[in-house]
């Protein structure tokens, strides 16, 4: 959510305000930041060191501290068809969820005018409808005797003869519900971006194309970025679209992880693969930071 | 061709807010449907039944109370807890701001899975009872990142010399924060508040692995959802998102009358009054 709340080109002043030291800054923070250490990174120690247990003989459910790490082995020799799953499914959803935001961004910033404040508020309405219902709806719009998969039946475009309780349901899934989170880091971006740049692009005989292509679309890089990250990171760790949309084939990481954890109470398995999972992500978030810094994380 | 060429990116700009709010429709369309089977999936027959007895299966309402009860409980410490740490990160100078700036981000870039199985197992490990002051816990976790950020931003886009002016008309710092810091960073605590319940409230997987046996509003959904989703909650699904856009809408509409307000010439003579007196 890098960059949710709009913040414009123009009103940056805070390095112009003096930053006053003293005990007062480590007050204010203490307390939120003690949460966070103790509800979010010690968690993770306890994930890790759950994720090293080993089973008690005779006794099923029931773990004991260890140092196993054949856990994680064992748990990526299993599942790592679900793995790869989550990441092409991400990666894919994420692409076509950049595709669909950018020209709606792109419109947004430049030429919505007076409608901008209404069409942001109409892109983070959807969210005002539960997650789930909204999810659990594709399944009636994607249904085998519905519009969508009988125009593309008879068009012979689906392999299987239907999108519902397939791969192809749930990528639509993702796709959709996660456009909110592509499509405000790009406006942000993009609202940064001076206008008149791509005039002067314009007047320097640039054709429409080649000034997208070489002043507006590497000016909203940083959008791309922040979006494709805040994208793809929860689909890839979502299970919901897989389970309401897709079939016992279509499987992701978050469903294994769940069930794990939750209905066969394997929790080190469980532990393990959440923290492939993370590792996986924190490379990402490590790349972007080693480009953008930590100050514009937040 | 020439008017389709220049107005292409609108309409498929128009096309894009259209298909978000394709399940939106259906979502409420089916609010008004009389299923044939136990699925809630087709229409069938109009019909107001679910309307009229919104708390008519049981469970709907009680979930539905549960889930507001801990998005106002979260909400409340965690922009507390938040607004603190924007306020500290703009105006103090301190140590370990890298590290900081990564612990409030992560929780951002974390799969809710991982969140939710790690908080477990720090749950299960302290053989810590698992109901709603757990749930609670968890949410006020990942809403105080979401409140940094928000308030941070607000902090940031405010002129500097609104308070220079509350310093040299004599207001004592704690008078600068009341009249002039304060009022001015609101509508930002305020949007980070109601973008935090909405995170709660609409939350499930951190939920569901946090909860025990306790039922929010979104884990009913999830166990409806294997046995057919009752009409009641797509009912009240729909009031929430009437209430919820009503809500930005005229905050939207507050937020511009007040701008043209602020664009006017003439000095806001009530401001200078009240800091004179205080």
């Amino acid at each position: 959510m890098v960059a949710v709340v709009p913040t414009s080109a123009a009103a940056q002043p805070a390095s112009v305000m003096a930053q006053r030291r003293g005990r007062t800054g480590y007050l204010l923070l203490f307390p939120g930041m003690a949460w966070l250490a103790v509800f979010f990174a010690i968690p993770f120690v306890t994930l890790f060191l759950t994720s090293l247990q080993k089973p008690i003989p005779g006794k099923p459910g029931k773990y004991t501290s260890g140092l196993q790490f054949s856990n994680y082995a064992d748990a990526l020799v299993e599942y790592w068809p679900q793995f790869l799953r989550s990441f092409v499914y991400a990666g894919i959803a994420t692409l076509l969820a950049l595709v669909i935001a950018y020209p709606l961004a792109y419109f947004i910033a430049f030429r919505a005018g007076r409608w901008r404040g209404l069409m942001l508020v109409l892109v983070i309405a959807p969210s005002f409808a539960s997650f789930l219902l909204r999810t659990y709806a594709w399944k009636t719009i994607l249904a085998d005797e519905g519009v969508i998969t009988s125009t593309l039946n008879s068009l012979h475009l689906l392999p299987d003869g239907r999108i519902l309780n397939t791969g192809i349901a749930v990528v639509a899934g993702l796709t959709y519900n996660f456009l909110p989170f592509m499509i405000l880091p790009l406006y942000a971006a993009l609202e940064r971006v001076d206008p008149r740049l791509i005039e002067a692009a314009g007047d320097l005989y640039a054709s429409p194309q080649t000034a997208f292509r070489k002043v507006t679309w590497p000016l909203s890089m940083p959008g791309v970025v922040a979006g494709t990250l805040l994208t793809f990171i929860p689909a890839a760790g979502d299970y919901i679209n897989a389970e309401l949309l897709g079939s016992t084939k279509d499987r992701m990481i978050g469903n294994v992880i769940q069930t794990n954890f939750i209905e066969f109470r394997d929790y080190p398995t469980a532990s393990a693969l959440s923290i492939v999972l993370m590792a996986a992500i924190l490379v990402l978030v490590f790349t972007y930071i080693r480009r953008a810094g930590t100050e514009d994380l937040v | 061709m020439r008017w389709l060429r220049r107005n292409l990116i609108g309409i498929i700009a128009i096309l894009v807010l259209v298909y978000l709010f394709i399940p939106i429709a259906v979502v409420i369309a089916l609010s008004f449907n009389n299923p044939s089977g136990k699925f809630n999936t087709s229409w069938n027959e109009f019909s107001l039944d679910a309307w009229k007895n919104i708390c008519g299966v049981p469970g709907v309402c009680s979930s539905f109370v549960t889930s507001i009860q801990i998005g106002l409980v979260s909400t409340l410490i965690a922009t507390l807890l938040g607004s603190m740490i924007a306020f500290g990160l703009v105006r103090y100078r301190f140590r370990g701001r890298g590290t900081t700036n990564l612990l409030i981000f992560l929780p951002m870039a974390t799969p809710e899975v991982v969140m939710g199985a790690s908080l477990l197992a720090l749950f299960l490990n302290l053989r810590f009872p698992l109901g709603m002051g757990t749930v609670m816990v968890a949410h006020i976790m990942f809403i105080i990142s979401f409140v940094v950020v928000t308030v941070k931003a607000r902090l940031q886009g405010m002129d500097p010399r609104l308070e220079e002016a509350a310093r040299d008309l004599y207001a004592s710092p704690r008078a600068t924060f009341r009249y002039v810091t304060f009022p001015l960073v609101l509508p930002g605590i305020i949007g980070a508040a109601l973008l935090g319940f909405s995170l709660s409230f609409d939350d499930f997987i951190i939920s569901f692995f946090n909860a025990g046996t306790l039922v929010t509003f979104p884990i009913f959904i999830w166990g409806a959802a294997q046995r057919g989703i009752p009409v009641q909650v797509n009912a009240l699904a729909t009031l929430v998102f009437v209430v919820a856009l009503l809500i930005v809408l005229g905050a939207q509409f507050v937020g511009n009358r007040r701008r043209k307000a602020l664009e006017a010439p003439v000095p806001e003579p009530i401001l200078v009054d009240r800091l004179s007196r205080s």
